[in-house]
């Protein structure tokens, strides 16, 4: 077992440099940083200067090798638009896409895996051809769609919820969270639906066709012979086989779901990350870029390879191998 | 007479269709007394394990029953509630089912599978399952029950998986078991030690036990009563010795002497021939248009030279820290011209991998595999394509071996076009022929392999087998799926095509009556290596080496049949 979880944290290690070399390659080929840094009046004193301070005048590898270490502890640079460390800028905003993204994910998941048992279960049934029909609206339209729709229902129509921004936020260290007061709840429902409805059909449909594809199997047939009940065959067996397959998918949708905050941000005027690297390439700003790029790449890796622990945890024949 | 435990008084089960009722089980009536075990038996389609669904209760959507009454310790259970007739399953009626390896689930250890079904029955503390368990485990000969209790089911082999099975149906001390095929799946000696175990059990704890097969022998080594089914319908009845010896229904004597005789060499199959299904079609004319294969330089047209295959079952970073199985070791035979060569053996003997090795499926860890002179093992491109086009493969499952996407059409003109045998206008007329020749209307290109059974599956393989004219054949278990009638029909074209066609084959199997009809010589295999090759009729007259002694004498022996 442990073996295999340093081959995958090795293998993780790689796909970050070669992230990293991707994120690093913006600086190089996006333009000229210098041209953006300094305005219209500058003498080449000024750029030579700036040039050293900030180490561009060394060679290609050892720069990236400095970017690295840098990205490492979390430095990223200066932003170009702000002027502002890049890693205070994104722990400034990060708590507002975490938060969106996990409200989101617990939606997506808790929502997915019971409408898709309920589903498979009672497949007959004319709620669950109800779901099921419906469910093709989640994965039909687009996201940016399904938010204007909301907004335009709940917030202009009805007048219920708010249409943009976080509300009313609290601070509590680094932290700030919008779970504290009234009108941080109610901001975050409109997004959290728009972010997780497409994840939480899909994880749905998957659910409902691995749980139907697993009823069918001898075991579940031989558990009913042997006189266990619906609940325990439904919720015992049947449950945890049809969850190997979509921990998988439910590990990358987690990512996407950080990743693509980046639509319902922008609809929403959400000030989380999205948000924030939407406005950077509005603006080339290439750190902010490179920070964004790396840190959602971090997470990917991170979530990946829990989902590999994971999956040994559930499936011992995988824990045997892996041995 | 004691009373019978389970009493099934013509029972009919109903399935509407868009085409009206179908009734796949019609007035069946048999009765089990507490240690008898009575054998079901019929083909695929008969109606048995459908009686067996309906005696525990678990008939599919939307197959009902729709007359008759089934009792149960003098009480009648076929109109229970859903609910009811969940109490009774696994408490009063015990079910074991064929394949072992899909009945456990595979994310639960045994204990813990064990434990559930003994406190939903019997409402004792986890303690005392527990130690129920263990004693139900050691009850059915598994060693060292403790360590056994907390493992999963991937670490047990097939026959152990199916006693925990057993032991399953045992949890509450039921008062009769339904096994539906429950020996099927496994080893000819393994298949002796379970039905021993299931034959102990009914007389230590007088359960009665519904034995379904579809195997003769199994019936004759085991049972008491036999009922043989066909069409649905309850064809005969009695006690197994007068049934075997002398049968009075049609059905009956054509299912018995359709059994291959371990006893005797017949020059082919007895097929099963009640209900005018015997299909004809002449290979004949096949041979009309096949051109015979040239005779290979020295007369042998295979020669396997001390061939090895090992399989990584450990890996590791350091070389040296792995570790091998080796499931080929120094293997050497050859095959002459136009001969039926057998490799017999457990599975997990290395049979298949060795046919494998010869199709330059999997490349060999050393010898040498030549093929009319030339060694394959060392073939790339050109060389190996013509080679592959020499031979061709016959698997053991004809519902995974045909791409269910494909029209059967497309799938036996693939070898055809892949090799580039015939120009474009001309391969639909080929297929149509080839499907013809064994036996299959030129319907059947356009449909898809799930539209077939399972025999008429392995017909369309063949037919794909044959699309290349090839001089080697190899077919890996060809008929362990089918049953023992359809099983007759194909090893009969198997034996027409190499008798018309001038094919060599290489034919592998554990069943050893099957061999004996079919091979020249047989080769033995165990834990790798071959044990003896022998004529076919030394070996089962004198076989030279214990192991192949032991195996002959797990034969089922069908000495009182009659025919």
């Amino acid at each position: 077992m442990l073996s295999f979880i340093l081959k995958r944290v090795m293998q993780s290690a790689l796909v970050l440099v070669i992230t990293g070399a991707i994120a690093f390659s913006m600086f190089s080929f996006v333009g000229d940083p210098i041209d953006n840094m300094l305005g219209q009046e500058r003498t080449m004193e000024d750029v030579e200067r700036l040039r050293a301070q900030l180490g561009l005048d060394q060679p290609i590898p050892v720069q990236y090798v400095k970017f690295l270490k840098e990205a490492a502890q979390g430095n990223f640079g200066v932003s170009y638009r702000q002027g502002r460390e890049v890693s205070e800028i994104i722990m400034e905003r990060a708590p507002a896409t975490l938060e969106l993204a996990a409200v989101s994910a617990i939606l997506a998941v808790v929502a997915g895996i019971a409408l898709g048992v309920f589903t498979a279960i009672r497949r007959q049934g004319l709620a669950a051809n109800v779901i099921m029909s419906t469910s093709l609206i989640g994965v039909s339209l687009p996201t940016f769609l399904i938010g204007i729709l909301l907004i335009y229902l709940f917030s202009v129509e009805l007048g219920w919820l708010p249409s943009f921004g976080r509300g009313e936020v609290v601070r509590i260290g680094n932290w700030t969270t919008g779970f504290l007061t009234e009108s941080g709840r109610k901001a975050l429902i409109l997004p959290a639906i728009t972010l997780g409805l497409y994840q939480m059909t899909l994880i749905m449909r998957l659910v409902r066709s691995e749980m139907l594809e697993v009823l069918r199997q001898d075991y579940i047939r031989f558990a009913r012979a042997r006189g266990l009940s619906d609940r325990v065959i439904n919720f015992r067996h049947a449950l945890k086989n049809t969850m190997v397959p979509v921990i998988t998918i439910i590990g990358l949708q987690l990512g996407a779901i950080i990743a693509f905050a980046i639509i319902t941000e922008t609809v929403f005027q959400w000030p989380g990350l999205g948000l924030l690297f939407i406005n950077a390439i509005q603006f080339v700003d290439i750190p902010v870029m490179a920070a964004y790029l790396m840190m959602i790449s971090v997470m990917f890796v991170i979530i990946n390879l829990v989902v590999d622990i994971l999956y040994a945890m559930i499936d011992p024949r995988l824990r045997v191998t892996a041995k | 007479m004691t009373e019978p435990v389970l009493s099934i008084r013509n029972l009919t089960v109903e399935i509407p269709t868009r085409r009206g009722l179908f009734k796949p089980v019609q007035d069946v009536a048999y009765d089990i007394r507490p240690g008898e075990i009575r054998g079901v038996v019929g083909e695929s389609g008969a109606g048995k394990s459908m009686t067996g669904n309906a005696v525990i209760g678990l008939l599919d959507d939307p197959a009902r029953v729709a007359s008759g009454e089934i009792w149960l310790n003098g009480r009648r259970i076929d109109n229970l509630t859903p609910e009811e007739k969940r109490a009774i399953r696994g408490k009063e009626i015990g079910m074991i089912f064929q394949d072992p390896l899909t009945s456990l689930n595979p994310l639960f250890t045994i204990g813990e599978q064990l434990v559930e079904t003994i406190q939903l029955h019997l409402k004792v503390s986890a303690t005392e399952a527990r130690d129920r368990a263990l004693a139900l485990l050691d009850r059915v000969s598994i060693p060292d029950p403790a360590t056994r209790f907390d493992q999963y089911p991937h670490q047990f082999s097939g026959g152990m998986r199916q006693r925990v099975v057993i032991a399953l149906a045992l949890c509450s001390e039921p008062s009769v078991i339904v096994a539906d095929e429950p020996t099927t799946a496994l080893d000819v000696s393994i298949q002796a030690q379970v039905l021993d175990l299931i034959k102990e059990l009914a007389s230590e704890t007088q359960v009665g036990v519904i034995l379904v097969t579809h195997d003769m022998g199994v019936i004759a080594d085991t049972t008491e009563q036999v009922t043989v089914m066909y069409n649905g319908r309850v064809v005969e009845s009695g006690s197994t010795d007068q049934v075997l010896s002398a049968p009075v229904h049609d059905y009956t004597k054509s299912l018995i002497s359709a059994v291959p005789r371990p006893q005797v060499k017949l020059h082919r199959f007895p097929q099963v021939s009640y209900g005018g299904r015997e299909t004809t079609f002449q290979i004949e004319d096949l041979a009309r248009n096949w051109d015979k294969p040239e005779p290979s330089k020295s007369g042998k047209l295979v020669e396997v030279k001390g061939i090895s295959k090992r399989f990584l079952e450990k890996s590791a970073l350091l070389p040296s820290r792995r570790t091998y199985f080796t499931a080929v070791d120094n293997v050497s035979f050859d095959i002459k011209d136009g001969e039926v060569f057998g490799l017999v053996g457990e599975s997990g003997s290395g049979k298949s991998t060795v046919a494998r090795m010869i199709g330059t499926l999997l490349p060999s860890d050393g010898g040498q595999i030549q093929f009319d002179g030339e060694d394959t093992t060392v073939m790339t491109g050109e060389a190996l394509s013509a080679y592959r086009r020499q031979i061709q493969m016959i698997f053991q499952d004809p519902f995974s071996s045909l791409n269910p996407r494909m029209k059967v059409e497309s799938i036996v003109a693939e070898p055809l076009l892949h090799h580039k045998l015939l120009p474009p206008d001309q391969i639909s007329s080929r297929v149509h022929e080839l499907l013809d020749r064994v036996g299959l209307t030129r319907a059947a290109a356009a449909k898809y392999p799930h539209e077939f059974s399972g025999g008429q599956r392995q017909r369309i393989s063949i037919a794909r087998a044959l699309a290349t004219q090839p001089r080697f054949l190899i077919c890996d278990e060809p008929t362990s799926a089918l049953d023992v009638s359809i099983q007759a029909q194909i090893l009969n074209i198997l034996k027409d095509l190499q008798e018309h066609l001038g094919l060599t084959m290489l034919f592998i199997s554990h069943d050893l009556p099957v061999v004996r009809q079919m091979c020249d010589r047989v080769g033995v295999m165990k834990q790798g290596q071959l044990v003896e090759v022998q004529d076919t009729e030394t070996l089962f007259a004198n076989p030279k080496s214990d192991y192949t002694a032991q195996l002959l004498k797990l034969m089922p022996r069908l000495a009182q049949l009659a025919g």
